[in-house]
């Protein structure tokens, strides 16, 4: 069955969670004994309906103050397709958790609230998609039923989120704008009677239909090395395999490869899943690959065709969103990890800020703070191996570890 | 796609003879040779990052299908070279005999070690007191037992079998879940965890929960306990057994364990079990699943979630966030 990964987005508010909720309660995915619960709860919190936020926000301190903190990740499939939502906080003081949820999203909705159209959090979380790579995108105008389901709004709502796109770079992406209502269920998952003029898809035939963007969408082999297999046993007495998880393309037994940062050079001999073998291993998969020589592999090495070589360098410019309460600034170390590889690095230069509304790069910025975006260059103690974000997810991202506090202060997207 | 025939009894695996010669995939948009391959490798990366990024990881193994299935995965991952750590077995003294029994077969075949820590040690140095009445239950106690085994071993990576739909705090987890000197988890600080770069870099002592199987449904563990034909414990399968009803949960009758009024009816009913915990905390569901297969259908077509037969959930609506806060997995 198909995966499709989609992450939520929106303010404070726009109705995130009871959108979901209100997804599961339509395509009967909340089990009984989770809707009692919901029932119960909305009673005594005295609404006269029932509050599906109550379905996602798990932690008390949610429940408490009505808002989503921290991303909470809900299933739920359908006869064509197994959804995994990543239900993300609205709040600017959590844009980091919204960052971690829209990491592995193939699909983004983000909710806009009709009586107050597009604001700061619509456009920061789309220019974060668009960071990101999020390939679609669903705008969900909500609280259609406040405005009297107004064709006008909706337009005027959709012409406002059409001046971002403009400025947007990344053409491939694709947008699609959706009226609806999370509360009554308008246009989530049963076409809606209040919206005669919207003659689209729902939101829910929308994901159904929805050819999602493959997560792996390079073709050019990556094999980053997490661990090498030596069993201590007569039967493998020589064996020495190289395990780990490929980040696009296809390797086959007999192709040729080089291994990075060192350059060494070998074929592929084997490949092991588990008992058995197989002649080749597609991305996605995790195996462990054997070679014709006796060379020098460890952790944190790169294994590639020898024709489709990255980048290798002690330097790159990249684009972070900054994580940590405490500012990045130029000079500072940390450690940054790219998969299995963890190399100890310095700030270089922060080059500026970037404005979330695609508007500038500050340039007089020198630090970063929590939640703030900007471009820098970092300098390693040891050589890389890395693409470009764009051409490759895995390979075009890292996260940066406070060196005390061993906290993950950041994230970068390599230019 | 998938050899379906390959053999079920892990001693007998043949060694590294090539069975067939064909394609790896994992995608989700290609056809797969298993539902849930791309959960298979995803999991099995996260058990290689424990390994290369921890010294000293444990394997929490409670004998139910969540962890048994980890104990698959983790043979996956390394094969074939053995699991590469120990097996930690928090004994409540409330197990199902049929549980034990399968946990003892089990770690022979693999030959990996299993370490055991008791509840009773811990109500016996009066460090944990236990519960009493209609309700009594030592889930909760197996906290702080876990935690001594943790201390005493300086284990710095403890791999449990939680699932993110189990549950409404645990869709909250990360899949590197930082815990510190006293285990407890800081639910509203939780460390950004972005593609695949997991960040287990901790402090001297501070330890990590790790969760593999942090994105698999209930309906994924079955059906991969079926395409793999993994052997579980009997109580999952249909089977009669002689119960009573409370608060509308069938009760086991056959364990001095789980407390019985007197005027609580005893019948014979046929059940079975869907998660196996502390007797005196998990209720039986009807059933007439005899059959992998079957209970793969019933579960697909349950109404009730799989938790909805554990009381310890039901004692308030934070409750599995307040046993994490303190330390529990």
């Amino acid at each position: 069955m198909d995966v499709l990964k989609i992450a939520t987005a929106g303010s404070v508010d726009d109705g995130k969670s009871t959108l979901i909720g209100r997804i599961l309660y339509d395509t009967k995915s909340l089990t009984t004994d989770k809707l009692e619960a919901i029932e119960t709860k909305s009673k005594a919190n005295g609404f006269d309906y029932l509050d599906f936020s109550l379905a996602t926000d798990g932690l008390v301190a949610e429940r408490e103050q009505g808002i989503t903190i921290d991303v909470a990740h809900i299933y739920f499939s359908t006869r064509k397709k197994s959804y995994i939502i990543a239900d993300t906080p609205g709040h600017i003081e959590y844009t980091r958790n919204m960052v971690t949820g829209a990491s592995t999203s193939q699909a983004s909705i983000i909710l806009v609230d009709a009586r107050k159209g597009v604001i700061e959090q619509t456009y920061r979380h789309f220019f974060i998609n668009n960071l990101l790579r999020v390939k679609d995108i669903i705008v969900a105008i909500n609280k259609m039923d406040l405005v009297d389901f107004s064709e006008n709004t909706f337009k005027a709502i959709k012409a406002e989120f059409q001046k971002l796109i403009d400025k947007s770079a990344y053409a491939e992406q694709n947008i699609t704008f959706i009226p609806v209502s999370a509360l009554q269920g308008d246009n989530v998952v049963e076409k809606s009677a209040n919206t005669p003029w919207y003659s689209g898809e729902t939101l829910l035939e929308h994901l159904e239909e929805l050819n999602a963007q493959d997560l792996y969408e390079v073709s050019q082999v990556r094999f980053p090395v997490q661990t090498v297999i030596r069993p201590k046993k007569d039967e493998f007495h020589d064996f020495r395999g190289y395990a780990g998880k490929l980040y696009g393309g296809d390797l086959s037994v007999g192709d040729d490869i080089t291994v990075l940062p060192s350059l060494t050079t070998s074929k592929v001999k084997e490949i092991h899943f588990f008992d058995k073998q197989f002649d080749t291993a597609s991305r996605g998969s995790s195996f462990v690959l054997t070679l014709d020589d006796d060379v020098n592999v460890s952790r944190g090495d790169m294994i590639v065709k020898f024709e489709e070589k990255p980048q290798v360098a002690k330097q790159l410019t990249a684009t972070v969103c900054w994580m940590d309460s405490k500012n990045l600034v130029p000079g500072a170390n940390y450690f940054l990890q790219s998969g299995s590889n963890r190399i100890l690095s310095k700030i270089k230069a922060i080059h500026g800020q970037v404005a979330t509304d695609f508007s500038n790069i500050d340039e007089s910025t020198n630090a970063l703070q929590l939640n703030e975006i900007g471009s820098i260059t970092i300098q390693l103690s040891k050589p890389l191996a890395f693409d470009s974000y764009k051409n490759n997810k895995a390979s075009g991202s890292f996260i940066l570890i406070d060196a005390q506090t061993n906290t993950t202060a950041g994230v970068g997207f390599i230019d | 796609m998938w050899d379906t025939h390959q053999l079920t009894k892990m001693k007998n695996r043949p060694t590294m003879e090539v069975l067939e010669k064909k394609v790896l995939e994992a995608q989700t948009d290609t056809r797969t040779r298993l539902n849930v391959a791309h959960l298979e490798s995803e999991a099995i990366y996260i058990f290689r990052e424990v390994v290369a990024q921890f010294e000293k990881p444990v394997l929490l193994f409670s004998g139910g299908k969540d962890s048994i299935t980890l104990v698959r995965l983790a043979q996956k991952a390394f094969y074939p070279a053995k699991i590469p750590f120990p097996l930690l077995h928090i004994d409540t003294g409330h197990n199902f005999p049929e549980t034990i029994e399968f946990r003892d077969k089990l770690v022979e075949e693999l030959g990996v070690e299993l370490i055991v820590r008791n509840v009773q040690d811990a109500i016996d140095q009066g460090k944990v007191v236990e519960e009493k009445g209609k309700y009594a239950s030592r889930n909760s106690l197996q906290t702080t037992t876990l935690l001594d085994a943790l201390e005493e071993f300086k284990f710095d990576a403890a791999i449990g079998g939680a699932r993110r739909d189990e549950e409404k705090a645990r869709a909250k987890e990360r899949i590197f879940s930082v815990r510190d000197d006293f285990g407890q988890w800081d639910e509203k600080n939780q460390r950004p965890e972005l593609f695949d770069h997991l960040n287990g870099k901790i402090e001297l002592g501070q330890n990590v929960r790790v969760f593999p199987i942090s994105n698999w449904t209930e309906l994924d563990v079955w059906s991969y306990i079926e395409e793999e034909h993994i052997e579980i414990p009997s109580i999952y399968f249909a089977h009669t057994r002689k119960t009573f009803l409370r608060d509308g949960m069938i009760w086991s009758a056959e364990d001095a364990v789980v407390y019985r009024e007197s005027d609580e009816v005893v019948e014979e009913r046929m059940v079975r079990f869907r998660t196996v915990g502390d007797m005196s905390c998990t209720a039986a569901v009807l059933s007439d699943a005899f059959s992998i297969q079957k209970v793969v259908a019933e579960i697909r077509d349950s109404k009730i979630s799989e938790r909805g037969a554990r009381i310890d959930d039901k004692r308030s609506e934070a409750a599995m966030e307040k046993r994490k806060q303190q330390g529990y997995f």
